[in-house]
């Protein structure tokens, strides 16, 4: 195992996952959405996936999915994309990758307290890019009227922020349980 | 299904259809990047002129994009009411007079709100046509290609690549399983509370989720058991050589650019000002 | 003798996650040009054998290796994934993840890409490979657009660009009728007459491969070769079943009629076995074809039209009636209305005009949940099925999510449970079950809601013979104590002879034929039409000159071998 060439930079599987995430990020966005009963307010499955992608394979991914799937959802549906908000996504997945080593994932353990932790982090994140980084893109790419897009932003920090902390929470917690435990197949 | 046509790329014997996916995804970064920084009314203008003008080239039919043109003009009005809205004074802040139209106090319309809005709207519609033509007459093979010649590195180009190849797939799994789910008994409608409802999603979706992840492992593997990353850089079979159209194309984006960048000159700023 | 291209010696390996070796000392030569099937059930460690060789191991899981194990004289162990790549070409079983294309062509490409080759030589090769595979007039398609066969041809095109001269291959059938399978055989046998190839197929359907001129058969079972020898030596000595793999049809009738296999010459091919001195003793198996056993109507498909665009009828004036306790079998080409019966009886589809009654009621207009309570489907791949963490959830949550009270929960799900032999395991997490085990379960979780017809699609897919062993018995006590209609749709020939009782041939959205399996699988014409292939009882028989070889098609029944 040694005179190995090896790949440089991004893994293929980081590769992959990229792609693949993006896949399943667009399917999400453009297809299902969970109606709250406000008026065009609908709870996004697409963040909640794009919390569990960034959180196995870190913030390179989750800023890659972020941007790709966006750009696509915008691009198949509007024709063009919206820039300001397609980076925001993209900055949301980097800051949710960051807990990658934190969360720990692929080894199985999943304290409340880390998810109580994970969903302040996300909180936080979605604040910072939907009430600070989308709307003042909004404001300098196109300036838009700062009171609008910064009303526009809270709603959509509150929106996703509840979106993440029930699907995103119950994504990982489906995940960690799905992972086998040593010792712990017994008959009965 | 022949191709993968999640865009409407259809074969067309148009000149823009012969242009390389390069050429046009530059022209089109070229352009919309202008168009979003000017605020210059006959800028846009001339710009949504020359879109729709390439468009007609590009023998678009108007039913191909009647459904994304409609969600672009009620994406619009939702934000210009809005903007209205909220922001009623915002036209004098920015061009610095008031000439007031009707209304009074905090809701009086002024010319300049009048004309702020309505170069707002250009903004949301000019570049409607320039994506419909990239993305109706470009092959999506061209994409992967055409970001890798343009700087992007190959193997974010090929993520999107990969994007592109499943997402037929992922849609026709995500349809399959949500119908079984549904079988079982879980719904998404909206009798059941907020909390049920997500849950009820989120079981829909896990097989879903559980399949893109396992996916991800075998497609890793397919790939490195062809090389894939082993070499610095990497050559695509889409990729085509410039041609005199796509100088021209080049040339055409730069002259935008230029035009652009005299006019946010001469306004002093990205404003255009007829008020003063 | 020439030089091995693969040698293992004393070959022992044991992964990272796992506590106990998956292979136990495993010695093996294979030489320049043979065509080696290496055999064996679910389990048994032939993927880790192909993932030794094509270094999957040790670059993609992680292990302990012992032993001495070599490709082309070099350590294996010791060459990164790519230089490997270049000697050793692997076509995976899982076609759409081998598929990385966005076309036929750019998948061709892909390895030629990857080291940087200019253009004009990619597109040469690519354009020579796509030719001799038949593909030159679909290099501009989708995945989506291909059938099994072709995407299969794609991915052996994609892997001999690279002129190497050793070809894996993991589970090539798997994906593909019979008649794409026997294509698909000649083609790779055609191939290394042609390029002088070494060519490894890993494989639990033995018939098909045996049928393509295999030089040796290695077979495995507990992470051991427990044989390696010429398929004549293979069938001689009866070690398949005794391992978990199916014998040919053929084979199975000449044991019925007590023929000495052990000591019969060219045992291993249908066409060249001489038994005509054992005609008598076989026309003596013949069993009269039973048909209409099967007389309460249960769902009547009326004057269905359906169509997925306006352009195209698929469903036309469709009809048929389904009896109360059949067993039936629906038949037919890849895209040609299967799945889209299934569906339509589901309410996954609506028809366009027509009727579906059960017991003489419209179904329409129920609601897919509804009528999943009278009508259970049970999807090919059962990842597609899964929610729950553990096995005792899975199977109750159906019933949970239609305010079943929490006590007659509780005792449905055990009773399925009990049927089905996982209740042991109830508490499992299912992610430690194996593909047989969970596709079972998925059966359980459809079940348990008691509905009078289950609907199967493909559900033997991925089974080895022991566990369709188990899934047949399993069905078959449904089907006998609960009186259960089940309609499973297939390509799997073994499964159709074996099980089903009345089989439906739907081509291009037409009821071709309404028939049995044993009268289907004797009759050429018909069976070119649904892509299968006619039994090797029926080649037999025809070589011998025996009369109705339908009747011993039938002999062949599941529960009676």
């Amino acid at each position: 195992m040694n005179t190995k060439k090896k790949s440089q930079g991004f893994s293929v599987r980081s590769v992959v996952a990229t792609g693949i995430g993006a896949a399943v990020f667009f399917v999400l966005m453009k297809f299902i959405a969970i109606p709250t009963g406000i008026p065009n307010t609908t709870i996004n499955l697409a963040e909640g996936w794009l919390a569990l992608i960034a959180g196995l394979f870190g913030p390179v991914v989750g800023l890659l999915v972020g941007f790709i799937g966006h750009t696509l959802n915008d691009a198949v549906t509007y024709g063009s994309p919206w820039w300001s908000w397609v980076i925001a996504d993209g900055i949301f997945g980097l800051l949710l990758g960051l807990g990658k080593k934190y969360l720990a994932l692929e080894y199985g353990n999943l304290s409340t307290k880390k998810l109580i932790q994970f969903n302040i982090w996300q909180a936080i994140s979605n604040v910072i890019v939907w009430f600070i980084i989308a709307p003042i893109g909004d404001i300098l790419i196109y300036k838009e009227a700062a009171q609008k897009v910064f009303l526009q932003g809270a709603v959509t920090a509150v929106v996703n922020t509840v979106s993440v902390a029930i699907i995103g929470s119950l994504l990982l917690v489906a995940y960690v349980k799905s992972r086998p435990k040593k010792n712990s197949l017994r008959n009965e | 299904m022949t191709m993968n046509n999640l865009f409407g790329y259809k074969e067309r014997d148009t000149w823009l259809n012969h242009t390389t996916g390069t050429a046009k995804l530059v022209g089109f970064l070229a352009i919309s990047t202008m168009g979003m920084i000017s605020y210059d009314t006959r800028f846009l203008l001339a710009l949504g002129v020359l879109a729709i003008a390439l468009m007609k080239m590009a023998q678009i039919k108007y039913h191909e994009y009647a459904l994304m043109l409609k969600l672009v003009l009620v994406f619009a009005v939702i934000n210009l009411v809005m903007v209205t809205v909220l922001a009623p004074q915002y036209g004098t802040q920015l061009y610095g007079t008031h000439h007031a139209l009707f209304g009074s106090g905090y809701w009086t319309i002024t010319q300049e709100q009048v004309f702020y809005e309505f170069n707002l709207l250009l903004k949301y519609l000019f570049s409607l046509p320039l994506a419909i033509i990239l993305l109706f007459t470009t092959n999506p093979s061209e994409f992967a290609a055409g970001l890798n010649k343009i700087g992007v590195p190959y193997k974010i180009a090929y993520s999107f690549a990969i994007t592109l190849r499943y997402i037929p797939d992922v849609q026709s799994d995500y349809h399959t399983i949500s119908l079984a789910q549904q079988a079982r008994g879980y719904e998404i409608s909206k009798k059941a509370s907020l909390l049920a409802r997500s849950k009820g999603a989120v079981q829909i979706i896990l097989p879903l989720v559980f399949t893109s992840l396992d996916r991800i492992e075998t497609i890793s593997q397919a790939m490195e058991l062809r090389r894939f990353g082993r070499e610095k850089k990497r050559s695509w079979y889409q990729e085509q050589a410039f041609s005199k159209r796509d100088i021209l194309v080049f040339v055409g984006s730069i002259g935008v650019i230029v035009i652009g960048v005299g006019l946010l000159i001469v306004n002093g700023g990205r404003l255009y000002n007829p008020f003063q | 003798m020439p030089a091995p291209i693969i040698d293992f010696q004393h070959v022992t390996f044991k992964y990272h996650a796992q506590a106990e070796p998956t292979l136990h000392d495993v010695s093996f030569q294979i030489y320049p040009g043979e065509k080696v099937l290496i055999a064996g059930a679910s389990g048994s460690g032939k993927t880790t054998l192909l993932r030794l060789l094509n270094g999957l191991i040790p670059q993609a899981y992680a292990g302990d290796i012992t032993g001495k194990l070599t490709l082309n004289g070099k350590n294996i162990v010791e060459q990164t994934l790519f230089d490997l790549s270049l000697q050793a070409g692997t076509v995976l079983q899982d076609s759409d993840a081998q598929f990385v294309g966005l076309t036929v062509a750019e998948d061709i490409a892909f390895a030629l890409e990857n080291d940087n080759q200019s253009v004009s030589h990619i597109k040469a090769e690519v354009s020579k490979w796509a030719n001799r595979f038949g593909l030159g007039e679909r290099l501009n398609l989708a995945p989506q657009a291909l059938s099994g066969g072709q995407k299969q041809r794609t991915a052996m095109a994609g892997v001999l660009v690279d002129d190497g001269k050793l070809l894996l291959f993991d589970e090539p059938l798997a994906s593909l009728d019979p008649a794409a399978g026997v294509v698909a055989m000649e083609m790779i046998d055609k191939l290394q007459t042609e390029r002088d190839l070494t060519v490894v197929i890993i494989e639990h359907r033995i018939e098909e491969v045996l049928s393509a001129h295999v030089d040796r058969v290695i077979v495995m079972a507990d992470g051991r070769i427990v044989a390696n020898g010429t398929p004549t030596e293979m069938i001689q000595s009866g070690i398949l079943p005794e391992n978990g793999l199916d014998e040919p049809l053929y084979v199975k009738l000449l044991r019925r009629a007590h023929v000495d296999i052990a000591s019969l010459a060219n045992v291993a091919d249908v066409k060249q076995v001489v038994v005509d001195e054992n005609k008598a003793a076989i026309e003596q198996l013949k069993i009269p074809v039973k048909k209409g056993l099967h007389h309460t109507k249960k769902l009547v498909i009326e004057n269905v039209d359906f169509s997925y665009d306006k352009k195209q009828r698929l469903f036309k004036q469709f009809s048929t009636v389904i009896h109360q306790g059949e067993v039936l079998g629906i038949v037919g080409k890849n895209g040609s209305g299967k799945t889209t019966l299934s569906h339509l009886l589901t309410g996954f589809l609506m028809p366009d005009s027509g009727d579906i009654l059960l017991d003489g009621k419209s179904v329409l207009q129920q609601s897919i949940k509804e009528r999943a309570d009278n009508i259970g489907y049970v999807l090919q791949n059962p990842n597609h099925m899964i929610t729950k963490a553990t096995v005792f959830e899975e199977v109750a949550s159906g019933l949970i999510l239609r305010h079943v009270p929490t006590d007659e929960v509780e005792a449905r799900t055990r009773a399925v449970l009990k049927l089905i032999d996982l209740d042991s395991m109830r508490h499992w997490p299912i992610s430690a079950l194996s593909f047989g085990q969970k596709k079972r379960l998925t059966i359980a979780a459809v079940l348990v809601l008691s509905p009078q017809i289950l609907i199967l699609d493909e559900p033997t897919a991925g089974q080895d013979a022991t566990h369709t062993g188990e899934l047949l018995d399993f069905l078959a006590t449904i089907n006998k104590q609960e009186n259960t209609t089940i309609i499973i749709i297939t390509h799997d020939m073994h499964l159709l002879a074996n099980f089903v009782e009345r089989a439906l041939v739907v081509v291009d959205g037409q009821l071709l034929a309404d028939t049995t399996p044993a009268e289907l699988l004797a009759d050429e014409k018909l069976v070119t039409a649904a892509s299968l292939r006619t039994t090797s009882i029926y080649q037999l028989a025809n070589r011998l000159g025996i009369s109705n070889p339908e009747e011993l098609n039938a002999a062949i029944v599941h529960g009676q071998v």
